[in-house]
């Protein structure tokens, strides 16, 4: 028996001899020998307690803590001290699907205030009780619009995050969807022509902030998008609402995007929490889980899971979507972040980055290294343009105890700037790049 | 309009024929077993459907169901009522109907089951 594996030989023997295999190899024989993994696996016999700690310190002081420079849909925010606190609540942590209104007002409640701010936050009258990540909220905003209005063919601005659209055409690869993209220029989304590009199309997909950290400019697009009988989805960086203007402002049908921003630590990437907003007419195709509010026999108010014939689990496969689940946890944590920042804390934060960013950018174009790619309003991240190696300037900075700017190709450096990151740091940052050779 | 004015498709439709248009509905049977209803995805005026193709779809408290069309034909009008107020099915299943069609093939007309041929099914 290994010392890991549960399994003994008579196990394994007895699984075999169920479905009629003769050896483990047999039963593996159709993944290629080269893909088989060949060497020793080396694992250690047990350890102490003691020991194992005094292992696992040795292995984490190979870890170097950097100073944050790079974004790309991931960012180095400030954690309140208090979300800890409270999420790490045994009722929280450790609940698995507490719904029956009769014994889960807690959750119920903290689900419905979480949704009343999101959907403050953006300006949409509907939103659901959380989604896996950014990228997967956008792809059902997909599935709702294809499911709305009956077409199979989506335009988007090349300035999304490819890893966003890379998800999105995933979930339509089985849904024979036709793909459009907007070409870019200078640093935006060209939609001149939107309205003939749009022509057929069930939806319209824009990030805003896009991929180089720029404000769209998306004012009237909505009306264009309508007028082809398509709808208008916006993927936003949930922070810049706070001074940009919000999707139910400009029109969105639907608003979506990743809401780790809002204190959610960067834990090696994920788990995150994706928001999927919507107008009163789409509410139907909503898909996962919407909390409602309501008032019991006796009168007094409760809390409730609405509209559930919507969901897969009534309309099988009949359902707009086949997803059932959401990031509870998350979006307490979420709740708890926005509630403890408040209004004003939520602009404060956003202002930080934003100046941020516009400091950083002006003192790394003074080191001569950088040149600006573009002159259009970004949030809080940018791009600039270098002739530098990026390999060598990545290696450099690493050294130096930075993670510094993700590379686009094409000599686009993309920077990104959070509230954590003081002016002393960005001084010194900027110091360090300038002494690049 | 009642039960005896109008043609069934056995998943619960009626069809109420006036020349070559048709009034199509649900089932008091459908109405009960549904439970209250909440919602009715209905379809667009101009969209043509075949006999039997799902045309819209209705949900309860309960369940969702899908709709079929009883007769091939081109939806002329919605009933516009049904969106703001789908209860009124369960209240009158056979004087609130869904939607209204142009007939495309009348002599499908004679494949539909009569009231006794209908109930017989449930």
């Amino acid at each position: 028996m290994h010392k890991y594996l549960p399994h003994t030989e008579g196990d394994i023997k007895q699984m075999l001899d169920a479905i009629g295999v003769g050896s483990l190899d047999e039963l593996f024989e159709k993944i290629p020998k080269k893909l088989q993994y060949q060497g020793k696996y080396d694992v250690p016999n047990q350890l102490s307690d003691l020991e194992v700690t005094k292992l696992l310190n040795e292995i984490a002081a190979n870890n170097k803590t950097l100073t944050i420079f790079r974004g790309y849909g991931a960012y180095d925010v400030y954690t309140p001290s208090i979300i800890k606190a409270l999420t790490s609540r045994q009722e929280f942590i450790t609940s698995y699907t507490p719904y029956q209104p009769e014994v889960s007002q807690g959750t119920l409640q903290y689900i419905f205030e979480y949704q009343s701010m999101i959907c403050e936050i953006t300006g949409m009258d509907v939103t659901n009780a959380s989604m896996y990540d950014g990228p997967t909220a956008t792809a059902e905003a997909i599935l709702m619009a294809i499911s709305h209005t009956g077409k199979k063919k989506i335009v988007y601005s090349s300035l999304i995050h490819p890893r966003t659209i890379e998800v999105v055409k995933t979930y339509g690869h089985y849904r024979d969807l036709d793909f459009v993209p907007l070409p870019e220029k200078d640093g935006l989304t060209d939609f001149s022509k939107l309205a003939e590009l749009s022509k057929d199309s069930a939806a319209v997909l824009v990030q805003s902030p896009n991929v180089y950290g720029n404000i769209e400019h998306l004012n009237g697009i909505s009306d264009t998008i309508h007028a082809e009988g398509s709808l208008f989805i916006m993927n936003t960086e949930i922070t810049s609402l706070a001074l940009f203007n919000t999707p139910g402002n400009l029109g969105a049908d639907i608003a979506c995007g990743d809401l780790q921003s809002l204190g959610v630590p960067l834990s090696f990437g994920g788990a995150y929490i994706g928001f999927l907003a919507a107008k009163t007419p789409l509410l139907r195709k909503m898909p996962g889980r919407i909390c409602g509010i309501t008032t019991d026999q006796d009168g007094k108010r409760a809390f409730v899971l609405t509209l559930q014939a919507r969901e897969q689990h009534i309309r099988r496969a009949k359902a707009n979507s086949n997803i059932c689940s959401n990031q509870s946890l998350m979006a307490l944590s979420v709740a708890i972040y926005l509630s403890s920042m408040g209004k004003e804390g939520f602009i404060d934060l956003a202002r930080l980055s934003l100046d941020g960013a516009y400091y950083l950018e002006a003192e790394l174009v003074k080191t001569g290294l950088f040149t600006k790619s573009n002159n259009q309003t970004h949030y809080k991240e940018f791009v600039l343009e270098s002739k530098i190696d990026p390999k060598d300037f990545d290696t450099y900075l690493i050294e130096k105890g930075y993670l510094g700017p993700q590379y686009l190709g094409d000599g686009k450096y993309l920077f990104a700037v959070t509230e954590k990151r003081t002016k002393d740091e960005i001084d010194q940052f900027v110091k360090v790049v300038g002494e690049f050779k | 309009m009642n039960k005896h004015d109008v043609k069934y498709l056995s998943s619960h439709e009626w069809l109420y024929v006036e020349g070559n248009k048709a009034k199509v509905g649900i089932s008091s049977y459908a109405a009960m077993h549904l439970g209250d209803i909440v919602f009715f995805d209905l379809p667009k005026v101009g969209q043509t459907f075949k006999k039997e193709a799902v045309f819209g779809a209705v949900e309860s408290v309960k369940s969702a169901s899908d709709l079929y069309l009883p007769a091939s034909g081109t939806v002329v009008a919605v009933n516009e009522a049904l969106v703001t107020k789908p209860e009124l099915v369960n209240e009158d299943p056979f004087n609130n109907w869904i939607v209204e069609i142009e007939l495309s093939d009348l002599s499908e007309l004679n494949s539909l089951l009569d009231v006794t041929q209908y109930e017989a099914t449930l």
